[in-house]
């Protein structure tokens, strides 16, 4: 990890609640407090089951939500310095790719405008330099020149993800996020819509923040990991720190949470009791110490510290499991 | 040989929408046996959802079942009047749906949702089944006293998914449908439901069909497994042979397609989508994604047969063996 082009700051988001009469306000604690940093043309994946906050994380990283606080540094300059004007002119250099590619696309606007409208913004070209530019990216992601006159609808959920990430790609940007981005597609087209990222991700040399709740989808595609739980990172480090030597119970649990496709070997058992808590009221101490089945005394008292569980592998628990 | 409680034969079901006719179910054949684990599985609009509500005799306009026969313990649930499939559904056959909180009615308490059903059953009042709602809610591993005075909305997907595992089950069916039963519930907790079906449906003894687009949690879960396309049955065989020894060349993609966990082998998509079932394409409905296909595969419709003892496949790839 040599070269940085993000690096995130102790990022908070929190989100008020609606306030009675007599009650004091209460916050959801979406993003609390979370460091990291994103290395250039490297596939960065955030996992977390639903409630973790990944999304949010994603969000705030762009500035679609304002952070509560923190810093968030692109290429050394701290974008949350920016006025909306200048944010403008910087979103160029990020995008983001939806979940659901059934609402993310203007069901009453053509292809062309769709993937060019970012164009239309940002370059002062024509708008038969703004079609050749269409052509030309919807070539990249696996489409035709004849898909540019046609309306979303006509287009299969793959498809669509593919004009999404055309979308996105089309002001050359360094760093995109990509928020569940085969989620909503059956297994046969989702690996199909992987390799096309990491392929895309290598003609363009993209940096991607890929957010996903699957592990084997961030086994296949990740060279980093961050595993989030109720808004925090439990866990950080390359994919094999964290797929060969989980450190954190959450992080074991997960990984034996998922159902093998290999009818041979059964799923151990050991999954975690209860539920997610809720990020109103995040347990005290550890977050995950509820569900822990290791937890001690010391752990429903006092925030375990991050620590350094070998080069650039970093776990937050006070008894991490290597 | 044990003995079959349902046998389908040359199911055909269609929706007739205002786009033509949807050809969701195109004559499919399967077998479930006494305390088996039948497990269908299949991506978007395969017909697997079609194929329980057909079962369960649940579809509605514009839905019509054409042909074909649904034998359920020697009567065939296709002829079976309206009156009569009452006694059946809930107490012979149950069946648990992927979205659980929207099949609880959101303004009565948990607790006498469940009586009611178990009331039904017993043809009794709901007041007197307080015993066995609290049991119900104890063989499911909820806080009973508790549990029973929540609405729907004060629960969790994972808890209410067990609330509804708890109303399926409390009349002991023969059969019980899961419907997507963990598709909508996190790692975790899809963990956590799966083993307490596993848990109950064993001290039960009830058949299961488990309808999932999730190859893990059938190969976890079902003995055998069926494989659905686009309105068809492509392939059928014991778990561990399907996975070991899959033959339809779609059933051999979707194997590519999975990503897992320790294997970072190059994934292969299956190119193309699911066809439309308004048109669907002619002869075997997988031939225009087909790497394989051949001239006979846009033409005639492959027949499903045995290719090993257990093992069935409807392919022309095999089909020699059957002159």
């Amino acid at each position: 990890m040599d070269e940085f082009l993000i690096e995130i700051q102790n990022l908070k988001k929190y989100f008020p609640l609606k306030r009675g009469i007599f009650s004091k306000g209460q916050y959801v604690h979406a993003v609390d407090d979370v460091s990291v940093q994103i290395p250039s043309r490297k596939i960065f994946s955030i996992v977390g089951e639903s409630g973790s906050g990944k999304t949010t994380f994603g969000r705030t990283i762009l500035r679609l939500i304002e952070p509560t606080s923190g810093k968030i540094i692109y290429k050394g300059q701290d974008i949350m310095n920016l006025s909306q004007k200048e944010m403008i002119t910087f979103r160029k250099k990020m995008q983001i790719v939806f979940q659901d590619p059934y609402n993310s696309l203007h069901p009453r606007r053509l292809v062309k405008d769709i993937i060019g409208e970012g164009l239309y913004i940002h370059e002062k070209i024509s708008s038969n330099e703004i079609l050749e530019r269409v052509k030309a990216i919807l070539k990249k992601v696996g489409l035709n020149e004849d898909h540019m006159f046609r309306y979303p609808h006509e287009f299969s959920g793959g498809q669509r993800q593919r004009i999404a990430m055309a979308r996105a790609l089309i002001l050359n940007p360094e760093f995109i996020v990509l928020d569940e981005p085969t989620s909503a597609l059956d297994v046969s087209v989702q690996a199909t819509i992987l390799d096309l990222l990491i392929d895309l991700k290598n003609t363009f040399s993209l940096t991607y923040l890929f957010i996903t709740h699957n592990l084997a989808v961030v086994d296949y595609i990740s060279d980093f990991v961050a595993v989030m739980y109720l808004g925090q990172i439990v866990e950080i480090g390359s994919k094999d720190d964290i797929f060969t030597l989980p450190s954190h119970p959450y992080t074991y649990a997960l990984l034996s949470a998922i159902p093998d496709p290999d009818p041979k070997r059964k799923r151990s058992r050991t999954i975690p009791k209860g539920e997610i808590p809720s990020a109103v009221n995040p347990p005290q101490g550890c977050r995950f110490h509820p569900r822990c089945p290791y937890a001690k005394e010391i752990c429903k008292r006092s925030d375990p510290a991050v620590i350094e569980a070998s080069k650039g592998h970093f776990v937050k628990c006070h008894f991490p499991l290597r | 040989m044990k003995d079959a409680i349902l046998t389908v034969k040359n199911l055909k079901v269609v929706f007739h929408t205002y786009r033509g006719t949807v050809h969701a179910l195109d004559r499919i054949n399967f077998t479930v046996l006494k305390n088996e684990r039948f497990g269908i599985i299949g991506e978007t609009g395969c017909g697997k959802s079609v194929t329980s509500l057909a079962i369960m005799r649940l579809i509605e306009q514009p839905g019509e079942i054409v042909e074909g026969e649904i034998v359920f313990d020697g009567k065939d649930l296709v002829k079976t009047q309206e009156s009569i499939l009452n006694t059946i559904r809930g107490r012979e056959i149950s069946m648990i749906f992927q979205e659980p909180l929207s099949s609880l009615n959101p303004v009565m308490k948990v607790g006498f949702q469940i009586g009611e059903s178990i009331a039904k059953i017993k043809n009794t009042s709901i007041k007197s089944c307080r015993q066995e709602v609290f049991e119900a809610l104890k063989a499911v591993d909820l806080d009973p006293t508790r549990v029973s005075n929540l609405y729907p909305h004060e629960l969790s997907g994972g808890m209410a998914q067990r609330i509804m595992i708890a109303m399926a089950l409390s009349s002991n069916p023969k059969l019980l449908i899961a419907d997507e039963p963990t598709s909508a519930l996190d790692v975790t907790i899809q963990a956590q439901i799966m083993n307490l079906l596993d848990d109950l449906v064993s001290k039960m003894n009830n058949t299961v069909i488990l309808i999932t687009h999730d190859l893990g949690v059938a190969a976890q879960f079902c003995d055998k497994i069926m494989i659905m396309y686009a309105g068809t049955v492509v392939e059928q065989a014991k778990t561990e042979e399907l996975f070991d020894n899959p033959l339809h060349p779609y059933t051999k993609g979707l194997l590519k397609a999975i990503p897992k966990v320790g294997n970072r082998d190059k994934l292969t998509g299956i190119p193309g989508s699911v066809p439309d079932l308004v048109n669907p394409p002619s002869g075997c409905r997988f031939h225009p994604r087909c790497p394989y296909a051949m001239k006979i595969c846009s033409v005639e419709k492959p027949p499903l047969t045995e290719m090993n003892p257990g093992h069935l496949v409807a392919c022309h790839l095999y089909g020699d063996k059957n002159g």
